[in-house]
């Protein structure tokens, strides 16, 4: 294993580096830009029982530091993403790749997750109760311990392969909600999704999103998701991927220190599509500016 | 698509709130009329999409209206500047289709990416057509460029202080065989609504990354779900679907 390496779940990494669901889309289409078998791995664009167009438009807004999103889901389906993205994905992509997939009721979760979960190319199952953009599911599982521990047995009991659970920030105690998984049988935790957030255009005064509120993102939320990995890796033996507006090798290395035992990038892939390759190739100097030899070394290094 | 440092060359106004802008870089993958760059803009978190009114072998012309922060920073930048910019994205216009007497209509703004067509559409030797619309004679821009090209050009002013006075579709009454469109939605239903032959629509959207990734900008169609900046922003007139 090289100084970058890290072992999530039973999995090695090449490096902790992991692009974030919704940002990334199925790869392939990055894959026209570079390699993407740099990357530690990547978690693919949220996946449903059903195809979902989503929202209406506007889906987007800009903040200071950071963008507001309310897309919803949109994604072809799992039969489609079985039968025509994972394939296409195949061509391009030689590693272990993490599923993620969200729903609308228990049983939706563990059908698209024991579906996913026979596919070769799948390391991991992602499993997102925390999307506050879609009523009526999403995040509804993940603002309630026992709802969100109901979600983790129900896709334990249908899948053989390491299970992590994204969670909301959305949230009075994430600690608990965390513990909740773990206990219900989660082989990880991974967060933050996005904060609940809003902008109002004062050309018009009403909201700019169609859906009035979306999911902040970016930069501007970094030092929240540090605190809450900080927070969560304590309470916790099961491994954490952290992520909320890292940008670069820094961050990454920030976020390990918190606790986090790989990285997810997302807000930042979609202003710079380069951004996780060029973190990677900037990690080893960052990690030589800080007389950190062995990156597997530091996570969790701030407790 | 491609990731570059461009250097702007030229910016300056063409009305009180136009500009235009050209920036020196590698353009090669600029390679239809119709699509689009992104500009990574200091301090804003978004990049800015703008559509392509012209390139040369190593440069590339934008012409923009200033509507917010993005853009009134752009227009204050010195010749000199050196600027991110992802180059080659959406589709373009599909110029295969045209035939002999292509149509062209711009409203506003969405004139600039007329430009680069017409150029093409002259240089495969068709007979171009173009209606320039505006609100009026104060925010008219580009007519000189079309007439140089060699495409008979017709302006349209709401308020009838220059040429044709009405919309857009107050002018589409001689023959042709294709259209091309762009310019804000209600023109683009009124245009779609006039027109008599097949053609090719851009759209306009607000967007996340401009090259694929985050589904920001996805519309319903007749031929399934599209994202603008991906397989749009030009869609032919037989798939679009209007809602509302």
């Amino acid at each position: 294993m090289g100084r970058l390496s890290v072992d999530l779940c039973g999995i090695t990494l090449d490096n902790p580096v992991i692009p974030a669901s919704g940002t990334f889309g199925f790869g392939y289409e990055f894959a026209e830009l570079y390699d993407i078998n740099v990357l530690g791995t990547f978690s693919f664009k949220g996946t449903t029982k059903d195809p979902r167009f989503g929202n209406p438009t506007p889906r987007i807004a800009e903040c200071s530091m950071g963008m507001i999103n309310a897309v919803g889901l949109q994604n072809p389906g799992v039969d489609k993403v079985i039968s025509e993205e994972l394939p296409k994905l195949k061509k391009c992509f030689n590693k272990k790749v993490m599923a993620n997939v969200s729903g609308f009721s228990v049983e939706d979760y563990a059908y698209t997750c024991e579906r996913l979960d026979k596919e070769e190319q799948v390391g991991w199952l992602e499993v997102n109760v925390s999307c506050p953009n879609v009523h009526g599911g999403g995040m509804s599982f993940g603002t309630d311990p026992a709802a969100a521990a109901e979600v983790t047995r129900a896709v334990k009991a249908v899948t053989t392969k390491p299970v992590i659970i994204k969670l909301s920030p959305n949230v009075t105690d994430i600690v608990s909600i965390a513990k909740a998984c773990e206990d219900a049988g989660a082989d990880g935790i991974s967060l933050i999704n996005t904060l609940l957030g809003m902008r109002i255009d004062l050309r018009t005064k009403k909201p700019v999103i169609a859906n009035k509120m979306g999911g902040f993102s970016g930069p501007a939320i970094f030092p929240v998701a540090v605190r809450m990995v900080y927070q969560v890796a304590n309470a916790v033996r099961i491994p954490v991927v952290g992520m909320g507006g890292v940008s670069t090798a820094c961050d990454v290395i920030e976020m390990m220190l918190a606790g986090a035992t790989a990285v997810q990038v997302g807000a930042a892939n979609l202003t710079d599509p380069f951004a996780c390759r060029d973190i990677i190739n900037e990690l080893p100097g960052a990690m030589d500016k800080y007389g950190i030899k062995d990156l597997k070394s530091i996570i969790g290094g701030a407790r | 698509m491609k990731q570059g440092i461009y250097r702007i060359t030229e910016n300056y106004p063409l009305t009180d709130s136009v500009y235009r802008m050209r920036l020196e870089g590698d353009v090669a993958e600029i390679t239809a009329p119709g699509q689009f760059i992104n500009i990574k803009i200091e301090g804003m978190f978004l990049r800015r999409p703008i559509s392509v009114f012209d390139r040369d072998e190593k440069s590339v012309t934008i012409i923009y209206k200033v509507v917010g922060k993005g853009t009134e920073a752009m227009k204050d930048m010195p010749v000199g500047t050196e600027l991110d910019v992802l180059v080659g994205l959406g589709n373009g216009y599909d110029t295969t289709v045209s035939g002999d007497s292509p149509l062209l209509i711009g409203g506003g703004v969405g004139v600039p990416p007329l430009y680069m067509l017409a150029k093409q559409l002259i240089a495969e030797g068709k007979k171009v057509s173009v209606i320039l619309g505006f609100n009026t004679e104060s925010e008219i821009f580009c007519e000189k460029d079309f007439r140089e090209l060699g495409a008979h050009v017709t302006v349209t002013t709401v308020d009838g202080s220059y040429g044709v006075k009405g919309f857009v579709t107050n002018a589409m009454n001689t023959p042709y065989t294709h259209f091309y469109t762009c310019g804000p939605e209600p023109m683009l239903k009124a245009v779609y609504k006039a027109s008599t032959t097949s053609g090719q629509m851009s759209f306009e959207e607000r967007m996340g990354c401009g090259f694929g990734a985050c589904m920001g900008c996805s519309c319903k169609t007749l031929t399934g779900y599209k994202r603008i900046c991906k397989e749009g922003p030009v869609m032919r007139k037989e798939e679009i679907l209007w809602e509302d």
